[in-house]
């Protein structure tokens, strides 16, 4: 028998993942004071970030559907852009994003200034409300992405048959759409749900005090303050279990793979000509298009005017980011590509969820863990560089992964016989086969991983010196010495190198793909 | 030939280099960076120590202790500089510190005994505001105001605890009430300081949990009148910020050295313009043009780092109970 593509390498780049993080818990687990207690307040936190995690990507996901429904139904100038742009929220520093959200949705936002001008009451987004906005704003584009990544990959021929057929839109939707969401809605939710559920950034900047916390907050206040790492790594394990037992949920749930046979052509709809459904379709992404870029006009707008005040660390900052997230990167693609080949073959379901806990792992308690084994051999600080691009290479895979197993799929079902009956395999597969097809996606997860790890501040400041400082890191330190103005500028240089390291892979990805 | 000639070159440079003994001090990241007193602060100290300072960033105050911890004896740290009082105990206990022989004549606003920890700068925290509006002038207004204002987290900010003792100072047993009476003010609770200034700046909250240096820096850097500290009548509690040498320094000389030069005008006449914190022994050319605008709070309180241990964890879930409603 022909061997697999991602047969063996799968594994073993999804078990160094898995590796890393328990290494990382257990060195953690062996230094603390045991027992450890469990008291009322940590079930709240448990209650809280559970209902928020659910909340959010209820909202994310119910949002994404109609807009990710309308892009792939219409053509129009800037759709390209606006495609792009949805990488844009997700990418963006949490302080820099929160900053943008409140200049629009604040008690002093434009939205608050609308409303006064009518006599209104100004919006209050502190609290439960805040933290779902902020969420939707991170998510909801990348939902939407991963749904319209989705859309795409029904054949253009079977639209073609469905108007042939004279079936009305409610059948096409029915015979071709509903499944497709059936596919691929779970699994969306499942990240969105898994990314809010270790979110803590956002909590503790919209959430409004003690009411919202959440674990990987709690997990964060144990490290610093406390120093208490039995609880740390207790809380560490509960959120791996939480997580974990969503993403085995979200893929018990998922149906089995419809792989269906057509050639790579630009979708022509019949169905979506009428009236309403055109307005409707204009409608939702006016409003996505809208929720996006005016709170990045917000920072970009306070951007321009402090750019001129930064001073030349942040240039050198920059650099240091770049190469960072290049590395990064390169490392996200080497264990990407062969754990979502594996993942794609699997029958075991368990791979699936198995990539989700790198993004269940509170990045502080890996940094933390390598940190205690590092420290005996050597000095962290020299490490500190490579271990943040590791760190940011391995919260990015589950995204990666899950963009790329659906296409892997699908070309392995289109053109993985033709490939056998060839010989091909190992890397000739690879080379032949699947890599020519699945460029988009592969551009796409690449242009995330880049960028995830240009705004990460991450693991970084735990082993950071004078001398390695990355962007986010130097953005607060300027924040944090009053120099609002040069942070802001600072936070449009994050923005721009981001977006364009986001934009070149994606665009990469996208060339040729026909779309 | 060419290759040797650079090797040894570089070898040599190495030796010279290696000669030259390095201090290592520890400290938090916005001491260390361009704009903070930390450039100025090694090459006034290099001047005359024929050492090499190396200012090591270490996250903020409360991560600067949770590092020390986790190095434990071997760390490669000679000095500490950036604990404050309410930090003090538990840095204690880590048993990690040897006493120290600083003396000074301190400016502070209170007698400064402690033998393990010498301070080098201090603040009154306080609620900033913008100047043009009617503060409160203690927190029982406040909490009958509907002002909302922005504070940080205890649990992960050294002002953020500085807040809980103060209230806990100004009110022992009532401090659960007066947290009540404050929860509909609270706007946000933010991870540190810097969000909260930002969620301030941005015409977010109307006061933010700062100092009442806060306004010199908009005074004096970008000559902006328009933030003023609100005077509280029940007093203002203190941050004293201190520093301490590892009991297991590699370089015990200098890093008392360090010590020393520390409370010298050298290293005090950096502080102000840089840290935004008052000298912890005024220098003989006095404050900087501005600093006499600021406030000047009648009533100074400070728990004394063993009270402040004592009270926290009650102070803590009276805080949490009050603003979890």
């Amino acid at each position: 028998m022909a061997r697999r593509a991602g047969a063996i390498s799968g594994p073993v780049a999804a078990g160094a993942v898995f590796g890393l993080i328990l290494a990382a818990l257990g060195a953690v687990a062996v230094r603390a004071d045991w027992p450890v207690t469990f008291g009322a307040a940590d079930w709240s936190v448990l209650r809280f970030t559970l209902w928020q995690a659910t909340l959010s990507a209820l909202f994310s996901v119910g949002l994404a559907i109609p807009v990710a429904r309308a892009l792939a139904r219409r053509r129009f100038v800037g759709r390209g852009a606006l495609v792009t742009l949805l990488g844009a929220p997700f990418i963006l520093p949490v302080i820099v994003a929160v900053l943008g959200l409140l200049a629009v949705f604040g008690r002093a936002g434009w939205a608050s200034q609308g409303l006064g001008l009518l006599g209104l009451p100004p919006l209050s987004i502190y609290g439960l409300t805040g933290v779902v906005l902020a969420h939707v704003f991170f998510n909801m584009p990348l939902a939407t992405r991963l749904i319209l990544q989705g859309w795409q990959t029904i054949p253009a021929e079977q639209f073609r048959l469905t108007a042939q057929l004279g079936l009305p839109p409610q059948t096409v939707f029915r015979t071709l759409e509903w499944p497709l969401l059936c596919r691929v809605v779970p699994g969306a939710f499942a990240l969105v749900f898994v990314i809010c559920l270790t979110s803590f950034a956002v909590a503790l900047t919209l959430g409004g005090g003690p009411r919202a916390t959440t674990i990987e907050l709690a997990i964060y206040q144990a490290f610093r303050f406390d120093f208490d790492l039995g609880r740390a790594a207790v809380l560490s394990l509960v959120q791996l279990a939480v997580a974990g037992g969503a993403a085995l949920l979200a893929v018990w749930i998922l149906p089995p793979v419809l792989a269906s046979v057509g050639r790579d052509r630009p979708v022509q709809r019949w169905d979506a000509g009428g009236v309403l459904a055109r307005g409707l379709d204009t409608g939702w992404i006016t409003l996505a298009a809208l929720f996006l870029i005016m709170p990045l006009a917000a920072v970009a707008g306070s951007g321009l005017i402090g750019l001129g005040q930064m001073p030349g660390v942040v240039w050198h900052a920059a650099w240091t980011s770049l190469w960072v997230a290049v590395l990064s990167t390169g490392l996200l693609v080497a264990l990407a590509l062969p754990v979502a080949a594996w993942v794609a073959q699997s029958t075991w379901r368990g791979a699936e969820a198995m990539t989700l806990l790198g993004l269940a792992a509170s990045p502080l308690m890996i940094g933390t863990g390598w940190f205690i084994l590092i420290y005996p051999f050597a000095a962290p600080v020299d490490f500190a560089l490579p271990v943040t691009a590791l760190v940011n290479a391995m919260m990015a895979l589950p995204f990666a992964v899950r963009i790329l197993r659906p296409a892997i799929q699908q070309v392995l079902a289109d053109h993985g016989r033709l490939g056998l009956g060839l010989g091909l395999h190992g890397w000739a597969l690879w080379r032949i086969v699947l890599l020519p097809r699945i460029r988009p996606q592969l551009g796409f997860a690449a242009g995330l991983a880049a960028a995830l790890s240009v705004g990460d501040l991450g693991v970084l400041t735990l082993f950071a010196d004078a001398e390695t400082a990355t962007l986010p890191l130097q953005m607060y330190r300027l924040m944090g010495s009053y120099r609002t103005d040069a942070a802001a500028g600072a936070a449009l240089l994050l923005l721009v190198l981001a977006f364009g390291l986001f934009w070149i892979c994606d665009a990469w990805g996208r060339r040729h793909a026909g779309r | 030939m060419k290759y040797l000639m650079t090797t040894a070159a570089a070898l040599c440079a190495t030796a010279a280099w290696a000669e030259t003994p390095v201090l290592k001090v520890y400290t938090y990241d916005s001491f260390v960076s361009d704009w903070g007193p930390g450039p100025a602060v090694e090459a006034a100290f290099e001047e005359t120590c024929g050492c090499d300072l190396q200012l090591i960033g270490a996250g903020d105050g409360a991560a600067l202790l949770a590092r020390i911890k986790l190095e434990g004896a071997r760390s490669e740290a000679d000095v500490v500089l950036g604990l404050d009082t309410n930090l003090i105990a538990a840095a204690k206990d880590t048993g990690l510190f040897a006493p120290h022989s600083v003396t000074a004549d301190y400016t502070l606003p209170v007698a400064w005994t402690d033998d393990t920890f010498a301070p080098y700068d201090w603040g009154y925290f306080a609620f900033v505001h913008n100047a043009d509006m009617d503060a409160p002038t203690n927190f029982k207004d406040l909490a009958a105001s509907d002002l909302k204002i922005a504070i940080q987290d205890p649990r992960s900010s050294t002002p953020g605890l500085g807040l809980l003792m103060w209230v806990k100072a100004a009110y022992g047993d009532d401090a659960a009430s007066v947290w009540s009476d404050l929860s509909d003010n609270v706007l946000t609770v933010t991870k540190g300081w810097s969000e909260s200034y930002g969620l301030f700046l941005e015409g977010e909250a109307d006061m933010v949990l700062s100092y009442t240096t806060s306004p010199a820096y908009h005074l004096i850097a970008e000559e902006d009148a328009s933030k003023a500290a609100a005077a509280f009548d029940e007093g203002h509690y203190m941050q004293v910020e201190v520093a301490g040498k590892l009991a297991n320094a590699d370089q015990p000389a200098l890093a008392d050295q360090f010590l020393s030069f520390m409370v010298s005008d050298a290293f005090q006449s950096i502080i102000p313009t840089t840290n935004w914190m008052y000298p912890a022994v005024t220098p003989a050319g006095g404050l900087p043009d501005g600093f006499e605008t600021l406030i000047t709070p009648e009533k100074s309180l400070l728990l004394s780092p063993e009270d402040a241990a004592a009270a926290r964890d009650g102070a803590l879930a009276e805080w949490r109970d009050a603003l979890a409603q």
